[in-house]
């Protein structure tokens, strides 16, 4: 059961792609969703054996890689970490799946669309169950070539294929660190093996190596690295450029890959090394203040974009911020928690605006749209619910989720968690001034579209539609549901041993303890405060964002143009590379190797031989000459040599 | 199975193909084209199938050498003819056989003129390669290793593009030059142990001056064939004039006789030398890692651009033998196979666009997979296992060396590892450039896609490469012992020098 969930997806990928030519669209979606519908009811039923009843288990497939003491197999770890996760990316991936027979049926690619969705979920499902950090490498680095292809899907758009390669490129960064990481677990520890890593940890506590020439602690140096790869996948301030181009690739992609379930992969990773993480008290202090400034970053970003789903991407990176302060915070449960109810709501989100689009015939501009509620009501209604969920409105899900990590980075009483709970309070505030903005633009007020495009527009079919009330069903109760599981009561039976958080770092207990009624009101307060500033700016005087950006022109071009990070990177790193590259080729092979190398000798050569040939005069007494040149160099060497 | 010369069998059955091919092909040209391709093919498919009853036959759990033939040849000088394989060797064999027919089939249709003696070239070449690597004498390697050349330079100086001439010049020159040293130390350590025996010669123990100019004199021509920055600059230019089958061979195989040769000669024989001079490699390597694939960035053609990613990869293999670790050698080792299978499928890829446009200019291209899907997938596989993609044979080699020079110098992995990302961005901007895009070239609006016989050639590739990188322990076993065994004994020599020098203060 373990294993067919797991490759349940990589069988229906093979088959639409051997024989998605032959079979058709309908048979290749057939052929993608039936597995991936069947590994949702056995992610589920798998999400209930091991994170509720405590079946965990280990399933060891077959050696990979064995070379003296590195020894890495494939194995299917499940605990109630990978429970969660797994039913998490089984169900998004499975209602992903089949929204897409709706909203792709009329792309020239289906079967190849589906063939990389179903790809993409394996891959995904490898990560999350890895034992190892090798084949969480191996899942890792396989997600990042299934974006790849999904983001550049339609491969004749420039801009799409330009965002392909950035997606993998940024993240190659991240992965980096992430090998370097895996190079000095193994070490550090001689086994790249989960368990025996983590049980070895306390024993390095305090420990140095020598690093670049630096000595440093070990823990923290591996745990930054780590890190590093985490940023990269999940879009962390300074590595999140790939993340809103990544937008390129189609609707489905966006609110699986870039929303849902890759981008979380990094979150995932934290928590998965947690006995690594909380040894390292600075690399801890550092994920917080990241995560913290991605979650405001992000979040200002939100406020100024046009594009539909540029905003959800935006909200995205902003909100993956809040779960890596979480993990900063050791509020690892609470960040998986948020992990999981986010899944929900933004891929209902995403794929709400899928639908939008779709129905505007592939418009994104929300300057654009406007009025379309009448147009659309359940589509309408549904991003509504996605709405209440993000921005923590009580009783849905993410006002649950974002409760507790605010919380508990107040309850942690550090500089860094403080910070963190400051960001995340003024995030939550732009949060729901975006997400309305949004609502507002979209569906109410009077339509800004052409005549035409408003005629036209339309509800979505039922194919599309269905998914998404499956997702709302999650963003309106996974919350209420999960809380007591995840970060109440019911915590440490739940989790188990999948999560390790020292006594002095419990920031969730402390959270339930005598925090001032303030900081418990003050996420809702903003919220609303936010709604409220989004209602009157966007409906009551719709006149006073113009005004309000003419007199900010500074501020809004800034954070219109994302802090400037892409001009930035292009001069820094991208121009140059392309111009080194081309300095080293020409002078470098060209005139310094080859010009004094080959060609100079060869040119040398010639020269030469062009002496020589002067010299061969054929006049007798010019060879008579040279031999007795000759004769008294030997004679003299002889001399010098041998007898000196 | 002793006495039956399997090793002779295979290193000159190619050979007496080409023979065959000169005695009996006659007629005119259409027919003798026609049989020569045939007769090469069946030549070498009989190579590869002997070969595989070598792999059939060897046992990796021992060290030694195995099939083991040895006949006098110069008695008064104590050279023989003396043939065998270890775990290093036995793969390379292989690989040489492997690629052959697959050259072969490469050639089938873009080789149009003097067909017979194209073949013949070909057979002869892949007997060389065998023979280079299964010689168990010096003098014998010797002359399989320069050997190898000739036909070399025939095949790009005949047949190759307009600028073949100064290519094959510049590749036979480079590679003389390197040669001439490596006479020099076989004379020099012939004169020292009176034999040229291999597995005698590595239970050589020499002076430390003696072994570094002797190391020197190894590494200006291993150096050159590997090719190591920089000495690299005749591999692009050879292999953008080379017909495609020509490149197959020389990046399949011949770029791994210069590791071959660090890992017969150099360590076994000259222990405290390669630990002297490892920091002077680790240094080659990295540069070559990281400005070969800086250049490779910059490349507007495509056959330099893979070129270019060839020395870059080699630096990996360079790197992971001289961190002598079980990890790094292993590492080397897996790399050159897989670069070998990786590297000779991309060239075949530059080749099935280039029979059909005739051009390698990236700028030239742009759509393709438009027109042909299937070879966009093929180009995709190999495309991600240059990158090292993990679940390709591309990243067991580069994580296994570097896992190896991580556990050397932090700092030397650190770098090295930046190759990484380069290699990412070079190899994803020529697929962009090639395969993606707009379809608006008149001449790609026709195009064709793979025919049986190319999808003949690549799927062996296809599925090797994915193969070695899930399950790749049937390959590593093959050496592990071989390895192990050199790491150790490294080793022993440097622990004896220390207590000699301790002894001798």
């Amino acid at each position: 059961m373990h294993v067919l969930a797991v490759f349940l997806p990589l069988v229906g990928c093979l088959i639409a792609a051997a024989m998605g030519k032959r079979m058709g669209d309908r048979g290749a979606q057939l052929a993608t969703v039936v597995p991936m519908l069947a590994s949702a009811v056995l992610g589920c039923v798998l999400f209930y054996d091991v994170a509720i009843l405590g079946n965990e288990r280990t399933i060891e497939l077959f050696t990979w890689i064995d070379s003296g003491a590195l020894q890495a197999s494939w194995a299917l770890r499940f605990d109630t970490l990978t429970a969660v996760m797994v039913f998490v990316v089984t169900v998004v991936s499975s209602m992903v799946h089949v929204y897409s027979v709706g909203y792709m049926s009329h792309d020239p690619g289906v079967p190849r669309f589906m063939a990389f969705l179903s790809l993409f979920t394996f891959f995904m499902l490898m990560l999350v169950s890895a034992d190892n950090f090798l084949q969480m490498f191996f899942g890792w680095e396989g997600v990042g070539v299934s974006s790849y292809l999904l983001i550049g899907f339609w491969f004749d758009r420039d801009s799409a294929n330009a965002a392909a390669i950035k997606a993998f490129v940024v993240n190659r960064i991240g992965d980096f660190g992430f090998v370097l990481g895996i190079f000095g677990v193994f070490f550090a520890f001689g086994t790249l093996d989960f368990d025996p890593v983590f049980e070895a940890t306390p024993s390095l506590a305090g420990e140095s190596f020598s690093f670049l020439g630096f000595q440093v602690d070990i823990l923290t140096t591996l745990a930054i690295l780590l890190f590093i790869g985490a940023m990269g996948k999940s879009a962390q301030l300074g590595l999140h450029t790939w993340l809103p181009d990544a937008m390129e690739g189609p609707t489905p992609v966006s609110a699986l890959i870039h929303a849902a379930t890759m981008v979380t992969a990094g979150v995932f990773m934290v928590a998965r090394l947690s006995p690594m993480f909380e040894y390292a008290p600075i690399a801890l202090t550092l994920v917080v203040i990241v995560g913290a400034s991605t979650a405001f970053f992000a979040a200002t970003v939100g406020l100024a974009q046009t594009d539909i789903k540029r905003v959800i991407a935006y909200s995205t990176c902003s909100q993956l911020g809040y779960m890596f302060f979480a993990l900063g915070v050791s509020a690892y449960q609470a960040a998986i928690f948020h992990l999981m109810t986010h899944a929900f709501f933004k891929a209902l989100l995403f794929l709400g605006a899928g639908s939008v689009i779709h129905g505007m015939h592939d418009e994104q501009d929300m300057r654009k749209m406007g009025g379309l509620f009448s147009k659309m009501r359940v589509t309408a209604a549904l991003m509504w619910i996605g709405s209440l969920a993000l921005a923590g409105v009580p009783f849905f899900a993410g006002f649950y989720s974002k409760d507790i990590i605010l919380e508990s980075a107040f309850a942690a009483h550090t500089g860094a968690g403080l910070f963190a709970f400051w960001a995340g309070i003024a995030a939550a505030l732009m949060t729901a001034f975006y997400s309305w903005r949004l609502l507002f633009m979209t569906f109410h007020g009077p339509t800004r579209a052409d005549a035409h495009t408003y005629e036209g527009a339309h509800e979505s079919p039922p194919v599309m539609i269905a998914p998404l009330v499956v997702l709302a069903l999650g963003a309106i109760f996974s919350g209420y549901l999960a809380v007591d599981l995840f970060v109440g009561d019911g915590m440490e039976a739940f989790w188990r041993e999948s999560i390790l958080v020292l006594p002095e770092n419990a920031s969730i207990e402390a959270a339930h303890h005598g925090l001032p009624s303030w900081v418990k009101a003050a996420p809702i307060v903003v919220g609303l405060a936010g709604i409220l500033l989004a209602w009157i700016m966007y409906m009551l005087m719709p006149g006073l964002p113009g005004a309000l950006v003419a007199r900010v022109r500074g501020v809004y071009q800034f954070v219109f143009n994302k802090w400037y990070f892409d001009e930035l990177y292009e001069r820094l790193f991208v121009r140059p590379a392309f111009v080194i590259g081309r300095g080293l080729w020409k002078s470098g092979d060209g005139s310094l190797i080859d010009g004094v190398g080959p060609d100079g000798i060869a040119a040398a050569a010639k020269h030469l031989a062009g002496r020589a040939g002067r010299l061969q005069s054929g006049y007798l007494y010019h060879y008579a000459f040279a031999m007795l040149i000759g004769v008294a160099a030997l004679v003299s060497w002889y001399l010098f040599v041998q007898l000196g | 199975m002793g006495s039956f010369p399997l090793l002779s069998l295979t290193t000159f059955l190619p050979l007496a193909g080409a023979v065959l091919i000169v005695l009996i092909v006659r007629g005119d040209e259409e027919i003798v084209a026609r049989n020569a391709r045939y007769a090469a093919l069946w030549t070498s498919l009989g190579t590869f199938a002997l070969s595989l009853i070598i792999w059939l036959n060897f046992d990796p759990s021992t060290a030694g050498f195995q099939m083991v033939e040895k006949r006098e040849w110069l008695p008064a000088f104590d050279i023989s003819y003396h043939l065998g394989v270890d775990g290093i060797s036995m793969l390379f064999v292989l690989l040489s056989t492997f690629l052959t027919p697959i050259c072969v089939l490469a050639s089938w249709k873009a080789i149009t003129s003097k067909v017979k003696e194209y073949m013949i070239a070909f057979l002869v070449l892949e007997t060389m390669m065998i023979g280079t690597f299964a010689a168990l004498d010096f003098v014998l390697f010797y002359v399989f290793f320069e050997a190898v050349l000739i036909p070399m330079f025939i095949i790009i100086g005949v047949w190759g593009g307009p600028r073949r001439v100064y290519s094959a010049f510049k590749f036979f020159l480079y590679t003389l030059a390197g040669s001439v040293l490596l006479l020099a130390a076989l004379l020099v350590l012939y004169l020292q142990a009176g034999t040229t025996d291999i597995p005698t010669l590595m239970t050589l123990n020499l002076p430390v001056n003696l072994q570094k100019w002797l190391w020197l004199a190894f590494l200006a021509s291993f150096a050159v064939k590997m090719p190591m920055w920089p000495v690299h600059t005749w591999l692009p230019d050879a292999h953008v004039e080379a017909p495609t089958a020509g490149s197959v061979i020389l990046a399949g195989v011949l770029l791994k006789m210069g590791g071959y040769g660090f890992l017969r000669f150099s360590l076994p024989m000259l222990p405290l030398a390669s630990e002297a001079f490892a920091p002077l490699i680790f240094t080659l390597s990295v540069v070559a890692i990281i400005y070969t694939s800086l250049v490779a960035l910059a490349q507007e053609d495509m056959k330099k651009l893979i070129a270019y990613s060839s020395v870059a990869h080699m630096g990996f293999v360079t790197l992971g033998i001289f961190t002598v670790t079980q990890q790094g050698l292993q590492g080397a080792m897996f790399q050159m196979l897989s670069h070998g299978l990786i590297s000779a499928a991309l060239f075949l890829c530059v080749g099935v666009v280039y029979d059909r446009v005739h051009s390698r200019e990236i700028s030239d291209y742009g759509g393709v997979v438009e027109r042909m899907p299937r070879y966009a997938f093929v180009f995709m596989i190999f495309m991600l296992g240059s990158v090292g993609l993990p679940g390709t044979s591309g990243f067991v080699g580069e994580f296994l060396v570097l896992v190896g020079a991580f556990q050397v110098h932090t700092g030397v992995a650190f770098l090295a590892t930046t190759g990484i990302i380069l290699g990412a961005a070079y190899m994803l901007f020529l697929y962009r450039r090639v395969i993606f895009g707009k379809l608006e070239k008149e001449k790609l609006k026709v195009l064709l896609d793979l025919e049986p016989r190319e999808i003949a050639i690549f799927a062996p590739l296809v599925a090797l490469v994915i193969w070695m990188g899930i399950q790749p322990q049937p390959v590593l076993g093959v050496f592990e012992v071989a390895v192990q065994n050199i790491v150790e004994n490294y080793q022993s020599a440097l622990a004896a020098a220390d207590t000699l020098s301790v002894a001798t203060r």
